[in-house]
């Protein structure tokens, strides 16, 4: 049987309105075809199938759906493109890798190294690592075949009807789904049964998947986490109210992230987390004054509820700095271990091993911070505070009226205007500390750049929709281009020093052969090679970003900015 | 992919009732994506499957190319299954071989351009089959002599007589003399009659002492007739009767020897 031509799915209230919509469509494809039950048919049957992605949906970013479709003995990965064929003319060719698969825990979250060897693996480790693999949705399903016969019995076309209900504790049923089926060489029958069922009243062009609608169902949709900021702000939003959603979205990415960490699903939780916080100690910086405007009717935070707030969050940074930095050398480790030339990568071994340790016991003492009263009581009162900002509408003395009788803010404590400043004042530091920085400098002025970068280019990020898209193109390119020249310079220099410490750590422990510090001497040479060359290509990067055309792109970007 | 062909020079032997069975068992059993071509003109395996004996542009569009095979086939009612009809023109398909090969006396020459048209157009299915299947119109001609080329394996239906034994030493004669690519031959007693004195015979004795004999014969039964009636093999309306036994049993022995 030949992929569907033609999806269509049963709208209705409920299970019997479904069922004669279904009787309905069979009475109606009875007119023009003999209809017959197709009881061998492979299609038919009871299906279990278990959508799986990256907790950042890496999969569907990607176009791709992966589901794990269950068997009475293993059962099978499918792994197919994201846009069917029928969707649009133009849209790309459908297509489909399968890779049988025993024991597969489809509940379970799968980490790509965990992954069965097979073509399916083959095309999603490298897509989808460091990340897990996580269920996304059960659907259970019973679908029925009937065969439709021309004047001389022969099948020209089939329909399929599917019955989908969520799986485990919701059991909720899904709308029915009818497709119609082309047998090779009859198109046109196949089209006018197509015609026949999509005249069916009750019956709708299926325009999602039984995936898609099956995350609906359980309020979810793809794609529902990134750890972008994308706050949703406009130009002539009231600057605190701005400020305040902006943070609430870290706190959204930072709380989505809590229950992945605490599980230790993947070093990825962590991560994002870890960005968020710091994005929100920059918010804070950079705008947290924004929040303790006065104005009559808006509720606001004093200048001591903002240190408090900078403060605890410096605290979960810190909470989460030594597990990440494991989890940086850990991740790299294989591609470390690669680069060695003198020692043998299996020198190393001690090293992942001590690696490993040290990381169980720092996780033990991130997770205790995260489960702590001190961590829940923060999340509370700067989602609350945060939310009386963003809701306050700002009326009485100090705002103008507009003609719709709205309160219009003054265009200096409007959204806009605090991104053109703040972004401002970002960009000149970094102009400021980098034209200073020489041949001769200490390579703390590098790391000192760095970090204003990055305040700069969250300034950037948290702002982005009220920039012209293509300008800020051109900025963020060149800001990413020196960023990735201070990070390579910074980065290298903190794991040698981290490699030091561990070595000494490891040699006090004795738990350090000979050859692994040999190796792992050998490792802090090649990172520092690195480093140097970091630091030989710092001049040109940035000259290429904060040079006569960089500082023009910026004052473009700054004074053209308009709502999206 | 792997080309089986059912011939013999004389008619009513059983080739097409063995190619419509062993495809649907290559399909449904083994699990091969497998395709019939129906090169009779009468069309008795496009009968049997339900499909109208009707290719558009007929057989000169498909052995000039201007409509490829692809075109030209159509699902069969079973998954894996598809047919390429016959058509009424293909009875000049000698014709056509000939004059597609460039004709002249010189292709037309045993083993020449014109008898290897065939594996040309049968050429771009195996990126979509593991089996083709040829049903021959009983003849000797430019068509069988393609077919013999085309074909990995030759399914020759014998009906236990004294003269199918000389039918059979001649098409291995034939074949022997090509050149390059030699297909093998696989021959069975077909319509065989147990209570015949001669039938036993001849089956007992060629099946031992002829290593292209396959030991398994199929027997005459009414239920292999009623294929036509049934407009279906007989291995999906009668699974478990003695002829869908002997069907299975001969597609098992050809797998054996040829795979």
């Amino acid at each position: 049987m030949t992929p569907g031509l033609a999806g269509f799915v049963v709208f209705g209230d409920d299970a019997p309105a479904w069922t004669e919509v279904i009787a309905e469509v069979q009475a109606a494809l009875d007119q023009g075809f003999v209809v017959v039950p197709d009881r061998g048919g492979a299609a038919g049957g009871a299906a279990r199938r278990t959508w799986f992605d990256t907790f950042d949906w890496r999969l569907y970013r990607a176009g791709l759906i992966l589901e794990y479709v269950a068997a009475r003995r293993g059962g099978e990965l499918r792994l197919t493109s994201a846009h069917p064929s029928h969707s649009a003319d133009s849209a790309p060719e459908a297509w489909e890798i399968t890779q049988p698969v025993s024991g597969w825990q489809s509940s379970r979250p799968q980490l790509p190294p965990g992954l069965p060897d097979g073509p399916v693996a083959d095309r999603v480790a490298g897509l989808v690592w460091p990340r897990a693999l996580l269920p996304a949705v059960t659907v259970s399903s019973t679908a029925t075949v009937s065969r439709l016969l021309n004047e001389d019995g022969k099948t020209v076309a089939r329909l399929l009807i599917e019955q989908p209900h969520l799986a485990a504790s919701q059991r909720a049923a899904l709308p029915p789904r009818l497709t119609i089926t082309e047998v090779r060489g009859y198109p046109g029958q196949a089209r006018r049964a197509a015609r026949i069922v999509a005249l069916t009243r009750g019956v709708l062009p299926a325009s999602e998947t039984v995936f898609i609608d099956a995350l609906h169902a359980v309020g979810r949709r793809p794609g529902d986490y990134t750890n972008k900021v994308d706050a949703p702000i406009t130009a002539t939003m009231i600057a605190a109210e701005a400020a305040a959603i902006i943070m609430l979205r870290l706190l959204d990415i930072i709380e989505a992230n809590v229950t992945g960490v605490l599980h230790d699903t993947d070093t990825e939780f962590l991560h994002d987390l870890r960005v968020a916080v710091r994005r929100t100690r920059s918010a804070l910086k950079l705008f947290g004054d924004a929040l303790t405007l006065p104005a009559a009717g808006r509720a606001r935070l004093t200048d001591d509820d903002v240190a408090r707030f900078a403060a605890e969050f410096k605290w979960v940074g810190d909470l989460t700095t030594p597990t990440r930095d494991l989890d940086v050398h850990l991740l790299g480790f294989e591609e470390t271990a690669q680069t060695l030339r003198a020692a043998k990568p299996d020198d190393l071994e001690p090293f992942r091993g001590y690696l490993a340790q040290r990381r169980v016991k720092e996780f033990r003492a991130l997770a205790r911070g995260l489960r702590s009263p001190r961590f829940t009581q923060l999340v509370q009162d700067w989602r609350a505070a945060l939310t009386k900002i963003a809701k306050s509408k700002r009326t009485g003395k100090g705002a103008a009226t507009g003609r719709s009788g709205q309160p219009q803010p003054r265009p200096a404590d409007t959204a806009i205007t605090l991104a053109a400043d703040r972004t401002r004042r970002a960009f000149n530091k970094v102009v400021k500390r980098g034209t200073a920085i020489t041949p001769a400098s200490p390579h703390e002025s590098l790391h000192d750049l760095r970090k204003r970068c990055k305040e700069l280019r969250y300034a950037l990020e948290f702002f982005a929709p009220l920039h012209d898209p293509a300008e800020y193109g051109k900025v963020v390119g060149d800001l990413k281009r020196l960023q990735d020249c201070l990070g390579e310079f910074q980065d290298n220099e903190v794991q040698i020093d981290e490699i030091r410490t561990l070595a000494t750590a490891m040699l006090a422990a004795g738990e350090a052969p000979a050859v692994t510090l040999l190796a792992m001497g050998e490792v802090t040479a090649g990172l520092a090679s690195h480093q140097a060359a970091a630091r030989a290509d710092f001049e040109r990067r940035f000259a290429a970003f904060a040079g006569a055309d960089g500082q023009r792109r910026m004052s473009v970007l700054l004074g053209g900015g308009g709502e999206r | 992919m792997r080309i089986y062909a059912t011939y013999n020079i004389k008619g009513g032997v059983g080739k097409t009732t063995t190619a419509v069975n062993l495809a649907y068992l290559a399909a449904a059993e083994s699990g091969l994506r497998a395709v019939l071509w129906d090169l009779d003109p009468q069309g008795a395996a496009s009968f049997m499957f339900r499909v109208k004996p009707k290719v558009k542009g007929g057989g000169k569009a498909l052995i000039r190319g201007s409509r490829s095979l692809d075109d030209a086939i159509k699902g069969t009612d079973f998954d894996n299954l598809d047919l390429i009809p016959a058509d009424f023109t293909y009875r000049n398909m000698d014709l056509l071989l000939d004059s597609a090969g460039g004709g002249g006396s010189a292709s037309a020459a045993p083993g020449g351009k014109p008898a290897r048209k065939l594996s040309k157009l049968l050429a771009p299915l195996a990126a979509e089959y593991d089996a083709v299947f040829l049903d021959c119109p009983p003849s000797i001609s430019l068509v069988s002599e393609n077919v013999l080329h085309a074909a990995d394996v030759i399914v020759v239906p014998l009906i236990p007589t004294t003269l199918s034994v000389r039918t059979l030493d001649q098409l291995t004669e034939f074949v022997s003399g090509f050149n390059g690519h030699r297909p093998d031959v696989l021959a069975f007693f077909s319509m065989v009659d147990r209570r015949k004195k001669l039938h036993r015979e001849i089956t007992d004795n060629l099946s031992s002492e002829r290593a292209e004999v396959a030991a398994t014969t199929i027997p005459a039964l009414s239920m292999i007739e009623k294929m036509s009636v049934e407009r279906s093999p007989v291995t999906v309306f009668a699974p478990r009767s003695s002829a869908a036994r002997a069907y299975r049993a001969l597609w098992t022995e050809l797998r054996s020897r040829g795979d």
